[in-house]
């Protein structure tokens, strides 16, 4: 035991003595979430927009005011011909262009019916769809405003509740995702580089004919991580809790279980990289390039699983983060019990014991 | 120049040499791009509706059906009551829930109006403001056909209202395709990422293994030796470049509209940029893990902030003038134009430049950081 907290003692002094490493550890994810906080958001506001009024009337006036008083556009650029459409695009500012029809205001007060035209520069398909959308809401509401007196009858009023997060927050969904990268990463990274670092510099050699039992050295190395990633949970959860106001519902003690947990299975699927790999820069490359992206995309964090096509929804079965960001939500923002998430948690159970199992099988106590 | 060429043979032959790192160089980037290219979407389909249905009328099984109908909703179950269907929804079975109240038929024929009451999972807020949309959307479409029926025998007289119509238009992408939208981003990413790490752990290895002070010794001049480094990635970059613009067309389907020599040209200049990151954090690290952790940390910071997922207009307006100084923006902003609208030159003249600044600054610091004598 005491050859062990010795060992442990090690580790700390490797991870302390490293100043830039510690600055980026704890630097990380107190930028990123500040950043998803009050930078990043996947709401679509102040895009700017073009006006191509072909009618110039009173009413059509009136149209534009309300486009522009409204949050999500701002009306950049008057244009006077189809030709300049194109022009504006391929400048890339401005990413729709309303077009007024010649005579608006006469058709609309004769034929009752006028039309406007949103084109919007779809090379971005979700914006264009959501600007199509806040323009025809726009016009729906400018329409019966002007169609008072005329009550429509039989109308069906449609109350819409949120549960979970009224405001539509998006740092709710951002919190929780942040959470989960930066754990899966630090943890999978920092143990699988600190194993292969010893086989590379040769010290595992040394490490090996010491009293000390393979199975202790491998603890030993993940042991501090355990730590450091628990104060890097508490940290992004403190944030998100003071600074965002982000609730947190569920039963703390629950809370700290499952990142506990979660944090294992990330630093036994660090053990396992660190298996397979026999330098340094294999064990990087697999841990950043192997889990940046699928955890990034197909946890659930930025886009939705759901939409996805069917053989991925199954892929994403096997990526740890996505049950850990259910698991989380889940407590955070519905204040789930244990009944309602122990499926989830007995995967990442399941996940971890088997990373650690094909780790057991695949360490070698001897070097080739 | 003779001395360069020995570098660069040696370089080569030690990236090929490591059969462990090929597949991680070669294949690994090119199968995520083939798959997550897939997963990228905002679209919102398959949304898991529920229905309390308390008036079991014509109009109330007619609304439903116009839910079935729908592409984007997946009718999951009835439930007989509100409090069941809200516990499905803390469950996570079930995203939305649609309460058609007592009497809904009668009073909407008789009474002229009546409610309805929906409730929506908003944990991803964005999410949900677009499913909220739709609804709105199919229970207008429903309503108005109540009222063109109703009125029919009603009141003939009534004053036709004013109609103003929106027609969208959707340029270079009608279909509202997402993945011609994504895998030009993600090969940006792939290009980047790859190219960085790489770049950034190369010159920290030999310190750490200590082959660098035999380098040191040695007659070769600093400049030589950066350019020997910096080339076989540069050559990695344009080449999973071109593998990735090959998937992009063949297999997503991509539309490339403007001129692919510009998107190389680019790409080359960019590259320098990135190689002169890696380099720069190479010099300041003493260790391989150390280094690997910087550059991480900066990837995220870039990726987030370079308009890949999310939309840098929605940024504050502090948030957008920093990203001015990502790199990542630039390029992900450029392939975009190019390959989708057919962007010339003189379009992406003033990105272009901005990134030829780049390259120019953060070399000269990157050689100039570099140091032979400890």
């Amino acid at each position: 035991m005491k050859r062990f907290i010795g060992f442990v003692t090690k580790e700390f002094y490797h991870i302390f003595r490293d100043k830039r490493t510690m600055f980026i550890l704890f630097g990380m994810p107190i930028a990123q979430i500040m950043l998803f906080g009050f930078a990043i958001t996947n709401e679509i506001n102040n895009v700017n927009i073009a006006i191509l009024d072909q009618s110039k009337d009173s009413e059509t006036q009136k149209i534009i005011n309300k486009i522009s008083a409204s949050k999500y556009f701002i009306i950049n650029d008057a244009i006077s011909s189809e030709n300049q459409i194109e022009n504006v695009f391929q400048k890339g500012k401005v990413k729709a262009v309303l077009v007024f029809e010649t005579d608006f205001i006469k058709n609309l007060q004769t034929h009752k019916q006028a039309k406007v035209q949103v084109i919007t520069d779809a090379t971005d398909p979700n914006m264009a769809n959501t600007i199509a959308n806040y323009v025809n809401a726009i016009l729906q509401n400018y329409t019966q405003e002007i169609n008072k007196n005329n009550k429509p009858s039989h109308l069906i009023q449609t109350q819409t509740q949120l549960y979970y997060n009224p405001e539509l927050k998006s740092v709710f969904n951002f919190v929780p995702g942040v959470m989960t990268i930066i754990l899966m990463l630090v943890s999978a990274m920092m143990t699988s580089i600190s194993i292969t670092r010893e086989k590379e510099l040769g010290t595992m050699e040394v490490l090996l004919v010491s009293p000390i039992k393979p199975f202790q050295v491998i603890v030993g190395k993940v042991f501090p991580y355990i730590f450091l990633s628990i104060i890097n949970a508490t940290i992004i959860l403190l944030l998100g809790f003071f600074v965002f106001k982000m609730p947190i519902e569920g039963n703390l003690l629950l809370l700290a279980f499952e990142s506990v947990l979660f944090i294992i299975t990330a630093l036994s699927l660090g053990i396992l990289i660190s298996t397979v790999s026999n330098s340094q820069q294999t064990a990087m490359m697999l841990s950043l390039m192997g889990l940046m992206l699928p955890v990034i995309i197909l946890s659930g964090f930025i886009f939705p699983i759901s939409s996805m096509p069917m053989p991925l929804q199954i892929i994403s079965n096997i990526v740890p983060a996505k049950w850990f960001i259910i698991i989380i939500k889940a407590i955070l923002l519905k204040g789930a019990t244990i009944s309602v998430i122990w499926k989830e948690t007995l995967i990442l159970v399941g996940m971890t014991t088997f990373f650690l199992a094909v780790s057991i099988k695949k360490y070698k106590i001897r070097l080739e | 120049m003779k001395t360069i060429l020995f570098i660069i043979q040696k370089e080569f032959k030690q990236i090929f040499r490591n059969k462990g790192m090929l597949p991680v160089i070669f294949v690994l980037p090119l199968v995520q791009l083939l798959i997550l290219s897939n997963a990228a979407s905002f679209e919102i389909k398959n949304i898991k509706f529920s229905y309390v249905d308390n008036d079991h009328s014509t109009a109330s099984r007619e609304l439903i059906s116009k839910f079935e109908a729908s592409k984007y909703f997946n009718v999951i179950e009835s439930f007989s009551s509100k409090k069941e269907a809200d516990s499905q929804m803390q469950t996570g079975t079930v995203d939305m829930i649609l309460e058609i109240p007592n009497h809904f038929e009668r009073d909407l024929i008789t009474e002229k109006a009546t409610n309805l009451s929906v409730s929506i999972n908003a944990i991803d807020g964005a999410a949900a403001g677009v499913e909220s949309v739709y609804i709105l959307q199919i229970i207008n479409g429903f309503n108005q056909k109540i009222q063109t029926q109703l009125s029919q025998y009603n009141d003939a007289n009534e004053v036709q209202p004013l109609n103003i119509v929106t027609i969208p238009s959707f340029w270079y992408n009608n279909t509202l395709n997402y993945k011609t939208f994504m895998v030009p981003g993600i090969l940006v990413l792939l290009v980047t990422m790859l190219t960085l790490f790489l770049s950034s752990m190369n010159i920290v290895r030999e310190k750490e293994i200590g082959t660098l002070e035999q380098i040191n010794v040695t007659p070769i001049q600093k400049y030589q030796f950066i350019i020997g480094k910096l080339f076989p990635f540069w050559v990695l970059g344009l080449l999973i470049l071109t593998v990735g613009l090959t998937i992009a067309k063949v297999v997503f389907n991509v539309p490339i509209l403007g001129n692919i020599g510009l998107i190389y040209f680019f790409t080359s200049v960019y590259l320098l940029v990135i190689l002169g990151i890696g380099l720069i954090i190479s010099n300041h690290s003493d260790t391989q893990q150390q280094a690997m952790f910087v550059a991480w940390f900066f990837t995220v910071i870039f990726i987030l902030m370079s308009g890949l997922f999310t939309p840098i207009e929605s940024m504050p307006q502090w948030a957008q003038n920093i990203t001015l100084l990502n790199p990542i923006r630039y390029f992900v902003e450029i392939i975009r134009m190019v390959m989708l609208k057919g962007a010339t030159f003189s379009d992406i003249s003033k990105p272009f430049f901005m990134i030829v600044g780049y390259a120019f600054a953060l070399n000269g610091i990157a050689i100039w950081s570099y140091k032979k004598v400890n």
